[in-house]
């Protein structure tokens, strides 16, 4: 179960073998609460190497934050060892707490002191100015400028999130911890953010990321998926799509509530998961690779056995087209057979 | 140390915007001065007294107006029959019924030897007490004015009589704001302080900015220094102001004993009390658990403080809570220095028992105190 062996097999892989330094290693962590009876984090291991941009995806209650907090000292494990920056994040808590920068998932900063002030304490809290540190957050920081005088609770949500950036950054941290940075922010600025994650990782800063929202996980070089406190795959984002082993068609109609239930009825059908626009369904692999080998035969493309099926049914304006899968059919994908250990994540 | 100044900068500023809280801080202690030290009065005046004369005679007049002349008695009615009397007592206008019989004066006369009849209305104890003895005092002290009158003095008869006189030492006057104000004054010291200093913990939790810190490398004593220093200096500003803002000009209390060594009590007196705040704080994880607990321990630290009730009249086990509360200490203190001026060879017990609380809580504080869960 080698990482260096997985980023060989990958095209996208951009770290090379000889500059891989693992910044974060997890190793079988385990964490309960309510003594034992809720598994948050369920023998989870993972290595993120230098100057990675790392996400961890997965819904609410997956165990994102429980992983973050261990991380950052926050939290003990029951059982398993964590590094970070090479340090043990139960012994060494105290060179961890100075080398890491946190973003908790709330806004965790002072809203009654003003933008500079919250920039300058936490500066100060790390032993720092912010003159040291300046270039590091100059980008962001300017955008920030004109409010500075403003009290940090009276901010606009994204510029909250910028500033809690601004504050995670201001000591030069070695890792770079985000949980969940862009929940409840606009489409627009959450873009801003990832441009600005992606131009901190050119400055060589690790970050272990994380989101519920699966298209973020493209912008991801590697990503963690995470269900119920267990790890489903760890890969490159491409990785993972290329090694969904269905083909994927996406459906619509007219009545599209209707039709997500006639789809589950037809029996060359074999998933079908409402998706948006359109419900996105795999058939069944005897005709879905039928299909496949002899595409000049009509009567055997699947597509079509399925649109006089769906005629059939009184559904109009009937819309099948073949689709890439998105990170989020992989994950559902990976969802539905969880129980297997490796599900396909390593090749 | 440039950590911990920023720290407090940082606590200072907060207290400072704090639009609701910085008034409260100031004027609740002004307004609670001026206000309590008037209604928390020992001395009960203003006793209802139903007089029932069935004599009507010059001798039960005179006993009626030296009861009307003391100042602590109102008269509610003045009837011929105990039945009205006893009416009014269970419509709760009358305090005391006060029954002259038939005949008072001439068997007084004749028979040198009548008696009256008081009848008390239990439901507020300490009216009760203090007005049926009044009232006695009043009564024996007329009877004394009577025999006065009446019997010749004997030159070869005199009746031994002892007549005791008293003088009330460090509060002359018998002022009891003197005796009250002090307290009052630790009490509110105590109460802001305690807190203050627990809720502010507490709302960093709440807000998840502890969250923040607790990634920092700041060091646990830090963090809790930074707390406790603010409250400190608020804590020693209120006492100032209460002591000479308003004990001295309204109240006209003046510490008898060395200002210095007062302040030096206070100042470690209160590392004791917001060490109890740090406590309930670390424990706490929402500002109204933290309330709660916090208004447990004032609510028995300060009944039990011997503010109001001498501990020494308390049961044992009572005694021992008591003294087991910084509390007691404080007031004691305070009414040692203020009223009686006492040095510190007298108090340097309560020195050492309190730097006992200020180490131990504050101890504790910080071992229960995790950045790490």
């Amino acid at each position: 179960m080698s990482i260096i062996h997985c980023q060989l097999s990958t095209i996208n892989c951009q770290l090379s073998i000889i500059n891989y330094i693992k910044m974060i290693v997890l190793n079988n962590i385990i964490k309960t609460y309510d003594k034992g009876e809720t598994k948050a984090v369920n023998n989870v291991s993972f290595e993120v190497g230098k100057g990675e941009l790392f996400g961890l995806i997965g819904p609410d209650g997956a165990g994102k934050t429980t992983i973050f907090r261990i991380l950052t000292t926050l939290l003990l494990p029951d059982s398993g060892t964590a590094y970070v920056n090479g340090f043990d994040v139960v012994k060494d808590y105290r060179v961890i707490r100075a080398s890491v920068g946190y973003m908790p998932g709330r806004f965790s900063l002072y809203p009654d002191l003003s933008v500079e002030e919250n920039l300058r304490f936490f500066a100060t809290m790390f032993n720092t100015g912010i003159r040291e540190n300046y270039d590091l957050i100059k980008d962001i920081y300017t955008q920030l400028e004109p409010f500075k005088e403003r009290r940090a609770g009276k901010l606009s949500g994204g510029m909250k999130q910028k500033l809690a950036l601004c504050c995670a950054l201001i000591h030069r941290p070695a890792v770079l911890f985000l949980d969940e940075p862009t929940t409840g922010v606009d489409v627009v600025s959450r873009k801003e953010f990832w441009e600005m994650l992606k131009r901190l990782k050119e400055q060589g800063i690790t970050i272990l990321v994380s989101t519920p929202y699966m298209d973020e996980a493209m912008l991801c070089e590697r990503i963690v998926l995470i269900q119920s406190g267990k790890i489903l795959s760890v890969d490159t984002p491409s990785t993972i799509i290329g090694q969904y082993p269905e083909r994927l068609f996406a459906v619509r109609s007219d009545n599209m509530g209707r039709l997500l239930s006639d789809l589950r009825n037809i029996e060359i059908v074999k998933s079908c998961h409402a998706f948006g626009g359109y419900h996105h369904i795999a058939f069944v692999d005897r005709i879905a690779f039928a299909g496949q080998a002899n595409f000049a035969d009509e009567k055997e493309n699947p597509q079509n056995a399925l649109l006089h099926a769906l005629e059939n049914e009184n559904h109009r304006n009937i819309e099948i087209r073949e689709i890439t899968p998105t990170i989020e059919d992989c994950f559902i994908r990976l969802m539905g057979n969880h129980y297997q250990p490796t599900a396909n994540g390593f090749t | 140390m440039r950590t911990l100044r920023f720290l407090l900068q940082k606590e200072f500023r907060q207290i400072f915007r704090n639009k609701s809280l910085l008034p409260l801080i100031f004027f609740m202690p002004v307004v609670q001065l001026l206000v309590l030290p008037l209604a928390a009065d020992y001395e009960v005046k203003n006793i209802h007294i139903t007089i029932v004369d069935r004599d009507h005679s010059t001798y039960s007049q005179k006993l009626v107006s030296k009861i009307g002349a003391s100042g602590y008695f109102r008269l509610t009615d003045y009837t011929m029959g105990f039945d009205e009397a006893f009416k009014d007592m269970e419509d709760d206008r009358s305090d005391l019924i006060l029954e002259i019989p038939p005949g008072f004066e001439r068997n007084l006369v004749r028979e040198n030897q009548q008696s009256l009849f008081i009848a008390v209305n239990a439901i507020n104890g300490v009216k009760a007490n203090l007005g049926g003895a009044y009232l006695n005092r009043i009564i024996a002290d007329y009877n004394k004015d009577i025999c006065l009158e009446w019997i010749q003095t004997s030159k070869f008869n005199p009746s031994p009589s002892i007549e005791v006189t008293q003088s009330n030492w460090f509060n002359p006057s018998m002022n009891y704001r003197f005796y009250m104000v002090p307290g009052i004054l630790a009490l509110l010291v105590t109460m802001i302080g305690a807190y203050l200093c627990s809720l502010n913990i507490v709302r960093e939790k709440e807000v998840g900015t502890i969250e923040q810190i607790n990634v920092t490398p700041v060091q646990k004593y830090q963090f809790l220094l930074g707390k406790l220093i603010p409250f400190w200096v608020i804590g020693m500003a209120i006492f100032t102001i209460g002591l000479f803002g308003i004990a001295w000009p309204v109240y006209g209390i003046v510490p008898a004993g060395n200002l210095l060594l007062l302040y030096g009590y206070l100042s470690v007196y209160l590392v004791g009390i917001l060490g109890l705040g740090l406590l309930i704080s670390t424990y706490a994880d929402t500002q109204q658990q933290a309330m709660s607990v916090a208004f447990f321990f004032m609510m028995i630290f300060i009944l039990m403080s011997g503010l109001f009730t001498p501990i020494d009249s308390m049961p044992r086990w009572a005694y021992i809570i008591a003294r087991s509360s910084p509390v007691t200490y404080f007031i004691e203190v305070m009414r040692m220095i203020v009223l009686k001026g006492n040095s510190f060879e007298h108090i340097w017990r309560h020195f050492l028992i309190m730097a006992g609380f200020a180490v131990c809580l504050n101890g504790w504080a910080i071992v229960n105190y995790r950045k790490t869960n």
